[in-house]
């Protein structure tokens, strides 16, 4: 039996670490209703201000046309991520081959090559190319990722063989097979490494910075950074940008938590 | 018939290469390509695409440069004091609230990894406004009257690194400690209970039973957060733009001013982050030996 000392211990010792890990989020959304002079003050509770915030906010950034541009990358890439990921880790699981193997080796070692490498080869391929500034550009690195090809591969390996070989019989083609067969009957793994997909393209910061100069292509991350580089900050104005840039990540998490939890331990495993 | 056989076999084959072919393509135009081009280009020297090749004197210059030393040394700091902090409280926290018993466990659990939700650099201007002179840490403290002024966390390098740390710990404790809380699921709660029985606390508990059936999940967590340590950006640039002076500033952070501010030297920053990439791959290969001489 655990003492009575210990079980408030621990139960207090929850609740202050999850408080520490509310606080933060639950700060930013009362910041957002207030004005800047109250947020200084620390002021803890709702204000009115939140319409002026977002007049501000509007007046001086392109709030809705960024927040779109996020939305359409984070989509794209992530629909696209996950039919050529799936593919390959389906491909590489089912259809073995030394050679196969040796390439899946490469495609794991391309994963320890940091991404400060590539992003300046990348931007001088682009600039030749006309790739900067266009969300094919932005899309193309995220496309096929180590890690989602491990995830779906790993996942292959509890895809039955004999269902397989049943709709070869049939007279299914092999790509019948992954679209028709596979893909239904693999929901989950599709939810999970979409979410993933989805929270890292959204969080995408470095690639978006690199390649999209113009404030009419640029991410969401890229406006709340820009809005901090002024002499003096509009925590008000400031703090709605960054909750209206959280709302996606939040919605996703909180409808998705179970896939995103599959997801995230998922893909290593 | 045996004949028919094998060109079915093939033909699969070449089917299978068929559901390759995009993702090998993208690596290899996008990752692959890349880096080699800037390993050679990491040889050269020279500004814009003017370059000659001069063997390793990058790698050389990098060293002797004061400001790639004090960022390999703020990574470093950050390395070794967030991740171990943030990976043991990820497993306390995990052996917590893996007790079926204890009560309002969905709701610690949700709360725990919440800060996983919010983009990185969201959190990187939330911590900065919340530590920031006339921010929400200095107005309390006013008030407490720990402090009779305000204090400039990001206007002094060790509290600017301490800052930074702290958001780290806050943004990725509860995506660590989903991992830990996936392999203790694998482990059979009755196996705590006959621990108990036997008279073992909870923390000869946690030492023989929970870390060594963990160890394999703690050592990928470690390798993952040594490879995104090393390769800090967002916060570096938007907590406290690598203030003050280069004082806090990260590797990734430093390589992107070098390429993006100014006249680019394509060939040094290339250098460094080649170093980036022998340190992430000479730590994780050291973190697997220590893990298997473990084993043994």
């Amino acid at each position: 039996m655990t003492s009575k000392p210990k079980l408030v211990f621990m139960y207090l010792f929850l609740s202050i670490v999850s408080l520490i890990s509310i606080f933060p989020l639950a700060w930013m959304v009362i910041a957002a209703t207030n004005k800047s002079i109250d947020v200084i003050a620390g002021k803890l509770t709702f204000g009115t201000n939140l319409v002026e915030n977002y007049k501000n906010l509007i007046g001086q950034q392109p709030l809705w046309g960024n927040f779109w541009n996020s939305c359409k990358y984070t989509i794209l890439v992530t629909v696209f991520a996950l039919i050529i990921s799936s593919l390959a880790g389906y491909g590489f699981e089912i259809y073995r081959g030394k050679a196969k193997e040796r390439l899946y080796s490469v495609v794991l070692m391309s994963m320890m090559i940091p991404f400060v490498a590539l992003m300046v080869p990348l931007f001088r391929m682009y600039s030749k190319l006309g790739l900067l500034n266009t969300v094919l550009g932005f899309m193309l690195p995220s496309l096929a990722t180590p890690l989602l090809i491990m995830m779906f591969r790993t996942n292959a390996k509890a895809f039955p063989v004999d269902i397989i070989e049943a709709a070869r019989i049939d007279g299914t083609t092999e790509f019948g097979i992954f679209f028709k067969i596979y893909i239904p009957s693999m929901k989950a793994i599709f939810a999970a490494a979409g979410v993933i997909t989805f929270m890292n393209a959204w969080n995408n910061y470095l690639w978006a910075k690199v390649i999209m100069s113009d404030n009419t292509t640029q991410t969401m991350p890229m406006l709340i950074s820009n809005l901090t580089s002024g002499y003096k900050t509009d925590y008000g104005m400031l703090m709605l940008a960054v909750f209206i840039t959280t709302i996606p990540t939040a919605v996703v998490f909180f409808a998705l938590q179970k896939y995103f939890v599959e997801g995230i331990t998922g893909s290593v495993k | 018939m045996k004949k028919k056989g094998l060109s079915m076999k093939q033909k699969q084959s070449t089917a299978g290469w068929m559901f390759l072919v995009p993702a090998i393509i993208l690596i290899c135009c996008f990752s692959l390509y890349p880096a080699l081009s800037a390993f050679i280009t990491s040889l050269k020297t020279g500004t814009g695409t003017n370059l000659t090749f001069t063997g390793l004197t990058n790698y050389i210059r990098a060293f002797q440069d004061d400001v790639f030393v004090q960022s390999l040394k703020n990574c470093f700091f950050y390395l070794i004091i967030q991740v171990p902090v943030m990976l043991v409280m990820a497993l306390i926290l995990a052996t917590l609230l893996n007790n079926p018993k204890l009560k309002f466990r969905g709701f610690f659990r949700t709360a725990i990894f919440l800060p996983c939700a919010t983009s990185l650099v969201a959190y990187a201007i939330i911590f900065r406004s919340l530590f920031a002179t006339d921010g929400f840490i200095n107005s309390v403290l006013l008030k407490m009257g720990i402090l009779s002024e305000a204090y400039n966390f990001l206007g002094n390098p060790l509290s600017a690194k301490i800052v930074i740390i702290i958001a780290l710990v806050w943004r990725w404790t509860g995506y660590n400690m989903v991992f830990y809380l996936a392999g203790l699921q694998n482990i059979d709660y009755s196996v705590y209970e006959a621990a108990k029985i036997d008279g073992a606390s909870p923390i000869q508990t946690f030492f023989r039973i929970t870390v060594p059936l963990l160890k394999p999940t703690i050592l990928m967590t470690a390798i993952m957060s040594t490879n995104g340590t090393l390769q800090l950006f967002d916060e570096s640039m938007n907590l406290t733009n690598g203030g003050p002076g280069n004082a806090s500033i990260t590797m990734s952070h430093y390589i992107y001013n070098m390429a993006f501010k100014g006249v680019p030297n394509f060939g040094y920053t290339s250098a460094m982050s080649f170093i980036i990439l022998i340190l992430v791959a000479i730590l994780a290969f050291v973190q697997k030996k220590v893990g298997e001489d473990n084993d043994q």
